[in-house]
Parts: C-alpha cells; sequence; structure tokens
C-alpha cells in the first residue's frame, strides 16, 4: 500500500475544524503563495544536505544519498527547517496508512474526527480515500474533513469527496490576475470545484487570509459572501501575520483590527456565518 | 503556636478570621487523645498530618447534608417550612449553610444545587434573580472556597441559569462539579466548559466511576471528595510519601517495612480520632442534623490521605533521568505503591465507617501551603507535565482506588474558548480511559484552581500590597504560589 508523506502529525488539533481531531499535514504543495505560513510543505525533500550543516543533535544524517530524520533526538529547534533553500523539511516522514491507523487507534476516544492538511492534501488524494476508508469502517464516529486549496481535478478526487464528510475550503482570491500574483496559479479550477463541492453540501467552512497589499480584500470577502448566500458554512476570515512567512518575498504587515472589522461587516451583509480569526 | 494576644492584635486577619483562629488556639491547648510513640513520631516527623484538624476534633471534618429532605420536609429545629417558591427556596438552603460544622465552620458541600432548585423554577428570569442573589450571597458569607456545589448529570433550567450566573459574577466561591455521564448533554457540558474557560468551574467528575464506588447517591465536597449524601468523613489525616521515603533505606524497606508500620500507625491514629468525634464529643447525639435525618452516622467513612507520590519515586529510584510522570518503570513503582497502600488500608476495620463498609477510604490529598517539594497526591509535578495525552493516561490508573478524591487539573490556552467542543472530546477520552476528575481552567482567567480550591488572583496582589482580603482561601493561594509552583502549569495548546 502507499505511502503518505507527512510533514508532522497534531494529535489534538483544536483549529482544524469542530471538536478535538487528528491533524495530519501532508507534504508537497500546487500553489506557491507568497504569504504561506509553513512553506517548508511546499516542496519534497531533495536531500541536498544543507540542514545536515545546522543540525546540533545530529538528527538529521545523509545514509546513501537521502536524508534520514531521526526523531529521538531532535529538539525541534527547526534550525533545519530555516535552513532549507527548497521549501522543504527534512522532518518529513513517509507513513504507511498502517502507520497511521495505529496512531488514529491510540487517540480515537479523545477526538471528534480527522482532518487531512498540508501543503495540498488532495495530491495524495489517492492515499487518503484508502486511509480514509479504512477509519470509516474501523472508526464510524469519527469525522472525516479535508483542507484544501481547492486545485484539484474533481473527477480525480470522486471518491474522496464521497467518502470525506466535509470539506475546509479556501478561496484566496476572487480575481482571477490577482490570484495568479499572489498563487501562481490561475483560480477558474478553484472556483468550480468550490461551487461543485457546495452543490454537494459537502464544505463546512471557507477560509480567507486577509492580507491588504496583495489582494483586494473588500471584493474577495463581499464575493465569496455571495456566493455563500447566508448558508450554514462557516466563513472565516484569517488575520494574515508574518509568523513563518518568507519575508524576501513577502513584506506585507499584519493588518489591523478596525479593517478586519470592516470586512467581516461587508460579508454579513450576504453571510451571516462571518467569523474573525 | 500563635498566642492568643497573637491573635487578636492581628491586622492582617478579619473578624471572622480571629474568632476561627481564637477556637482553634483553645482546642489546641488540650491533648485529649492519647497517642503512642511511634505515632507521635510520625507526626513530628512530618510524615503524618492531621492536617489542622485540631487536637480534640468535636465535629466531622466533611459533612454532606441530605438537603432533599429540606426541599420536602423542611427544617424543624430552624423552624423551616417546606419551600414553595424559589424565593424561600434559596432563602432556606442559605439558613441551613449557617448551620453545617466543619474544621472552617464553613459548610464544605452545599448540594446538587440544580437539583435541588429546578422544581421552582416557573418564570426563568425570576429564578435567574434569585440564583443570582442566592450565588452571590454564598460568595459573600461562606468565605472559604472549599465550599462545594455540584450540578447534573442531566442538563436543568437551573442548571444552565448556575453557569450563566457562574461566568457572569465570576467568583471563586461556590466550587461547583458536574457530574458527568452519557446522560448529559453535549450542550450543557460545552455550556460548562465555556464557564470553566471563564472561571476556572466546574470541574467534571466521572459519575460512572463514583456510583461504582458508592452504589447510591454521592457528592463531591470540599476540594473533589467523593462522599456519600447524608454522610461525610470524621477526618483527614494524610502520610507525605517523599518523607516516608527519605526514611527508608532502599526500595524494599519501603515496601517491606516502612509502609506496612505508617499503615499500622496512621489507621490506628485515625481510629483515635473517629472515636473521640463518635464517643468523647458526641456530636451524634445532639446535633440536629442527626436528629431530623440530614445525615446518618452509618454513611459516614473517614480519607486516608496522601501526598508527595512524585518524589516518593523519584526518591527511591534515585535516577535523575527516570522520573515518575515520564519513565515506565517509575510510573509503576508509583502504582505498585499506591495498590499495596489499598491493599493495608483495607485490611483494617475502620470504626463508625459504615458508609465505607467500615474501611478508609484512599484520598490524594491536593496539598497545604506549607507543603515544599511535595506534590499533591499522584500528580506530576508542575514544570515537568508530559504532553497532554500522555499526561491523561499515565494519571488515569491511578483514579481508581481513590473514591474520595483524586484529580488532574489542566490549564488551557484561551483559543479553546472558540472551540469547546475539542475540550468535550478531550474529557470525554479521559473518562473512557479511566480518569476519575479533570478540572479545567484558561490561561486568562482571573479565577484559577490552586490545588482543589480556587482564588482570584487579583484578590492574592490585593494581599501582595498588605490589604486584608475577604476569603481565608486566598491566603492559602498566595502562599502555594510558592511552595506548590501553581501559577507555572503548562498551558496546553492546539
Amino acid at each position: 500500500m502507499a505511502n503518505l508523506s507527512v510533514n508532522k502529525i497534531i494529535p489534538f488539533s483544536n483549529v482544524d475544524s469542530p471538536g478535538n481531531r487528528f491533524a495530519v499535514f501532508l507534504q508537497g504543495c500546487n500553489l506557491n503563495c507568497s504569504y504561506c505560513h509553513n512553506p517548508e510543505t511546499l516542496n519534497k525533500c531533495n536531500s541536498c544536505g544543507q540542514c545536515i550543516k545546522v543540525c546540533k543533535t545530529c538528527a538529521v544524517k545523509l545514509i546513501k544519498g537521502k536524508i534520514q530524520y531521526r526523531s529521538k533526538y531532535c529538539i525541534d529547534c527547526d534550525l533545519c527547517v530555516n535552513a532549507c533553500p527548497n521549501n522543504s523539511s527534512p522532518k518529513t516522514i513517509n507513513y504507511s496508512i498502517d502507520d497511521i491507523l495505529k496512531k488514529i487507534e491510540r487517540y480515537n476516544k479523545f477526538i471528534s474526527g480527522i482532518t487531512v492538511s498540508g501543503g495540498e492534501c488532495t495530491l495524495q488524494y489517492f492515499q487518503i480515500t484508502e486511509l480514509y476508508k479504512l477509519i470509516k469502517n474501523e472508526y464510524p464516529n469519527l469525522t472525516l474533513a479535508v483542507d484544501t486549496n481547492g486545485l484539484f481535478n474533481i473527477d480525480d478526487i470522486k471518491k474522496l469527496i464521497d467518502i470525506t464528510d466535509f470539506f475546509i475550503y479556501d478561496i484566496k482570491a476572487i480575481n482571477n490576475n490577482e490570484h495568479k500574483n499572489l498563487t501562481g496559479s490561475e483560480n477558474k479550477i478553484i472556483i468550480e470545484n468550490f461551487k461543485a463541492l457546495l452543490k454537494l453540501k459537502k464544505i463546512y467552512e471557507v477560509r480567507t487570509v486577509i492580507c491588504p497589499p496583495l489582494i483586494n480584500c473588500e471584493k474577495t470577502v463581499t464575493e465569496t459572501a455571495k456566493i455563500l448566500n447566508c448558508s450554514d458554512i462557516n466563513y472565516k476570515l484569517i488575520k494574515y501575520r508574518p509568523m513563518g512567512v518568507r519575508r524576501n518575498i513577502c513584506t506585507a504587515e499584519t493588518p489591523s483590527d478596525e479593517f478586519m472589522l470592516k470586512l467581516s461587516n461587508l460579508a454579513k451583509k450576504y453571510h451571516d456565518k462571518t467569523v474573525l480569526s | 503556636m500563635p498566642s492568643v494576644l497573637k491573635i487578636v492584635e492581628n491586622t492582617g486577619l478579619t473578624y471572622e478570621q480571629k474568632v476561627v483562629s481564637l477556637a482553634q488556639h483553645a482546642e489546641n491547648s488540650i491533648t485529649p487523645i492519647d497517642l503512642t510513640f511511634s505515632e507521635r513520631k510520625l507526626i513530628t516527623d512530618n510524615i503524618i498530618c492531621t492536617m489542622n484538624e485540631g487536637n480534640a476534633p468535636y465535629r466531622p471534618r466533611y459533612i454532606v447534608a441530605d438537603f432533599d429532605k429540606l426541599m420536602k420536609h423542611g427544617c424543624k429545629f430552624l423552624g423551616l417550612n417546606p419551600p414553595s417558591d424559589i424565593w424561600e427556596a434559596t432563602n432556606s438552603l442559605l439558613i441551613f449553610y449557617k448551620h453545617i460544622p466543619s474544621i472552617t465552620t464553613m459548610p464544605v458541600y452545599i448540594g446538587n444545587i440544580d437539583k435541588l432548585l429546578n422544581r421552582f423554577i416557573i418564570d426563568e428570569e425570576e429564578a435567574y434573580k434569585a440564583i443570582r442573589l442566592f450565588l452571590l450571597h454564598i460568595d459573600k458569607t461562606i468565605t472559604d472556597s472549599f465550599c462545594h456545589s455540584n450540578l447534573g448529570p442531566e442538563e436543568t433550567k437551573a442548571g444552565n441559569i448556575i453557569l450563566r450566573v457562574a461566568k457572569e459574577l465570576n467568583l471563586p466561591t461556590p466550587n461547583i462539579t458536574l457530574k458527568y455521564n452519557n446522560k448529559t448533554s453535549d450542550e450543557f457540558a460545552v455550556n460548562a466548559i465555556n464557564s470553566a474557560l471563564i472561571t476556572a468551574k466546574p470541574s467534571f467528575a466521572n459519575d460512572n466511576i463514583f456510583h461504582k464506588n458508592f452504589n447510591s447517591d454521592y457528592a463531591i465536597a470540599s476540594c473533589y471528595n467523593g462522599l456519600r449524601v447524608g454522610g461525610g468523613s470524621h477526618t483527614l489525616v494524610r502520610v507525605l510519601l517523599n518523607k516516608l521515603a527519605k526514611s527508608s533505606i532502599s526500595i524494599n524497606d519501603f515496601m517491606e517495612n516502612k509502609l506496612p508500620e505508617l499503615i499500622d500507625n496512621m489507621s490506628s491514629l485515625m481510629d483515635k480520632r473517629v472515636k473521640f468525634i463518635v464517643e468523647e464529643s458526641r456530636f451524634f447525639e445532639n446535633n440536629f442534623l442527626v436528629e431530623e435525618g440530614f445525615i446518618n452516622l452509618a454513611n459516614f467513612t473517614a480519607m486516608f490521605g496522601l501526598v508527595g507520590l512524585a518524589e516518593c519515586v523519584n526518591i527511591l529510584t534515585e535516577d535523575k533521568e527516570k522520573r515518575f510522570g515520564h519513565d515506565e518503570k517509575a510510573n509503576e513503582l508509583g502504582l505498585k505503591i499506591i495498590q499495596t497502600i489499598d491493599e493495608l488500608i483495607n485490611n483494617h476495620t475502620a470504626p463508625y465507617c459504615q458508609g465505607s463498609n467500615n474501611r478508609y477510604l484512599l484520598h490524594a490529598q491536593v496539598g497545604i501551603s506549607s507543603d515544599y517539594n511535595t506534590t499533591p497526591g499522584c500528580r506530576i509535578p508542575i514544570g515537568e507535565e508530559p504532553m497532554l495525552y500522555d499526561h491523561i493516561l499515565q494519571s488515569a490508573p491511578f483514579h481508581k482506588y481513590f473514591p474520595s478524591g483524586i484529580g488532574d487539573i489542566f490549564v488551557f490556552d484561551k483559543m479553546y474558548k472558540k472551540n469547546p467542543e475539542a475540550l468535550l472530546d478531550i474529557i470525554k477520552g479521559s473518562f473512557s480511559n479511566g480518569l476519575r476528575y479533570f478540572s479545567l481552567y484558561s490561561d486568562d482567567s482571573d479565577v484559577v484552581r490552586i490545588s482543589g480550591y480556587l482564588v482570584k488572583k487579583s484578590e492574592i496582589e490585593k494581599l501582595d500590597n498588605n490589604k486584608s482580603v475577604l476569603r481565608d482561601t486566598t491566603c492559602l493561594g498566595q502562599n502555594a504560589r510558592e511552595s506548590l509552583n501553581v501559577m507555572n502549569r503548562k498551558i496546553r495548546k492546539q
């Protein structure tokens, strides 16, 4: 069975949708947002070895040309992640589906469900679908969620959509040019997929990062709220914060509380379930 | 011991606190209970501690009155008829509370107040006003946050109003426990968690486990003590396991010699104290609570307390790397010590303890303000707490041995206020793994849990500035801040 390339697992997460969730962050992304706050999830490790030079506890080693990560020596200082020239992390681990199931077995009485996130998790849709089938069978009480940027081929991931209880969906920019400048990709497919999942009533929450110089926030927020149109879906406006961001490519500042409130009020004209984060 | 004049002249004490101190001083001027040399030595060496109960106990330490009886039949001694509306009900309870003895003079249990009051709720806004005044009155007159009320398990209108008022008032007294089981609705439990994240109460009691221990009605009194309704506990004496470990030359000496000797001495000391209350002070012969059936000697027990298991294990293993709370073998030794204590106290016939089949009940004592390098009960020391999941699973196996109280306190990042359902999942998981009692508060709360009781941080600041404060427990909290490091609990994030 295929492995999942995992950046990290947070066994108890309170920010990845309702209840306590077992959150799996997969490695690799098909967008490259300039404001990305975890750019170390963007690419797979190419074993360049730069991280070895900064690791003080010898937790990363190059063995037969491949980076090996030894978690028992790691002190989580993240110097290796910061030194990576490839927007990756030597701490990425390939887990078999069985490995992840064993972890879930440990925590299952403490959680409402599983959320896979990223990076862009749907890049590994086949493995997630297999994992979710097994979880559904073993732990029918757990809800299964997918946190996505929306850039996927909807036909490819049909089985994943069927088995997933709900999606958390990013709308980064409504305007195509803005989206392209921000992420490197156009948003046509993303908006289409968004509407398709809405029709299927599979969306639990929509998120927009509020980063004023990079997008016309008023427009994106208003148009997204119009699409959501008083449904019971959460619309979360996330204040941009520079933590973890590559400051050499994104110099934006955190927007003010007043601005966030103004946007929230704008959105609420069309969609009452708008919240600030 | 302070002289009478010192108490009288102490400007840091309120009038009520002086009266209590003077009474304690008088009680401690006599020693009517004869102790053996070894019992006395264990006390002098601070291995056994009688918890400031006094030399001549003249009332049970913890009284858990049957308030349902008051609601149904009133009280002849106090001239109270059965209440007919919410105002009479709250008024009768407030009168009754002032006549419940304890070692602080203030009641440690004031009823499953939602169930007591729910039957009187007709107009919810009127009930809200009555309950708000009721809880305010309690905080201002029972100036000791060991005073404990219970809620649940089922959701009621009164329960929701009590939680609403608790959040609004944001006061330490009364302490609240929600008895939680599968009949407790998720909505009510989440409402309780929202309250706890603001004002550090209620705590959650695992109703299934307590029911198994007590078969019938039980209550959570004082810090988190499970006791039978209509009964209570004559006394609480505790052993400082860390001090006992220091007096041992090896693990074997501790297990084979010191522990059995300690149990023998402590049991006999407790026997004497219990017998003194029943046979010499003759409390049960003339108190109206007994005469009218609010309490019954047959429902009483006495509590065998212990503290410092973590330090005890760390002293015995003599390995700085393999510490209690983290190392499997250290945890196993801790559990073996508790199992041995449990077996030994079950071999002892306890007088006047029919409420617990004539056995003393184990109690994981939460510490007193003079403790130093002594972690409460079986807890992991503050500053060494593992990840939340590991912490819960380490702690849970100890809980079944402590019917009369054990519990863990967790501080959560304020982000959890946005997702209280996540905490409910954690509580459900903890209880399904055998945890008996779960306390929580948020890192931005003013009301915080010290070891079992609650204080306001802003009130401790007043004390720091030499201003007198209403509640005696604030003074205990001020001391515990230094001695037990309680303001530095690990904050649980994500």
